[in-house]
């Protein structure tokens, strides 16, 4: 059967493209992304070029997996609230968004996930600070980084909306 | 409803795509081919605009036909009238370029 590999990797929430364009590398090397786990990436050989790999945020709904299929794209896997699809390179330029707007708004499911976690991450940091619990730090430690998350998808958010003022 | 909307690249090419019913990927493929190549609507892209066009009452879409999974949409009156409103509004911009620009342009 096809030769197999797993990469263990991983990336900060604010690096999404990073991770997409490293997964594309991988595509161009031969190395097709497969399946998906925590911090874990699972490829199959391929031929080098054959797909194109794309991921994005978005809760899972049975209904745009299929509106994707049904435009050539396949399945690969999701992880969280991540969802990762590939393309055959002949079948066409693969894209999930074609316009700035629905970038912004890919952006603000992003940074609503990051505010439900991180806040929920500081109540508990609070609660458990306050009944004495050992662990409220690392909620509180986890918020930090969350909040700090939540800057950096904000200031991309930002940029867009600057292009937005004086094009689509 | 804002009497004075403009529609974006997307909203425009969709809608037309769907003045006869279309699939998601037929509608990829039509506003590619009327735009001779240059609109690439993205599949996220399309499927949120969609969900919103069918919210507002300018499309619907059409019973789903036994044994396919795929959905197809139209546009409705009032989807038309919202078309029919952009055409003139983009008459409008395209013939004061022209005039202004004169003959800067061919």
């Amino acid at each position: 059967m096809s030769e197999r590999k797993t990469i263990r990797k991983w990336f900060w929430v604010w690096d999404f493209e990073k991770e997409e364009r490293w997964l594309n590398e991988m595509a161009l090397q031969g190395w097709v992304l497969d399946g998906v786990g925590w911090c874990t990436y699972h490829f199959r050989r391929c031929e080098p070029g054959e797909y194109t790999v794309r991921l994005e945020m978005r809760p899972y709904d049975e209904s745009y997996v299929a509106f994707m299929e049904e435009t050539g794209a396949e399945f690969v896997g999701r992880m969280m609230a991540w969802i990762y699809f590939r393309k055959k390179a002949a079948d066409g330029a693969f894209d999930l968004y074609s316009d700035i707007d629905s970038r912004i708004a890919h952006l603000d499911r992003i940074g609503k996930m990051l505010t439900v976690i991180g806040g929920l991450n500081l109540v508990m940091g609070i609660l458990n600070s306050i009944n004495g619990n050992g662990i409220g730090w690392v909620n509180l430690l986890c918020a930090t980084l969350l909040m700090y998350a939540l800057g950096r998808i904000h200031g991309k958010k930002e940029a867009l909306e600057k292009d937005r003022q004086l094009m689509e | 409803m804002i009497d004075n909307i403009a529609l974006t690249e997307s909203t425009y090419y969709i809608l037309l795509s769907l003045v006869s019913p279309q699939h998601g990927y037929g509608i990829m493929q039509q506003a590619e081919e009327l735009s001779k190549g240059r609109v690439r609507l993205a599949a996220g892209t399309l499927y949120g605009a969609l969900g919103a066009m069918v919210d507002k009452g300018w499309i619907e879409q059409l019973p789903v036909e036994e044994g396919s999974r795929k959905k197809e949409y139209q546009l409705t009156a009032q989807g038309r009238r919202v078309l029919e409103k952009e055409v003139e509004r983009l008459r409008e911009l395209a013939d004061n370029g022209e005039r202004i620009l004169g003959g800067e342009i061919k």
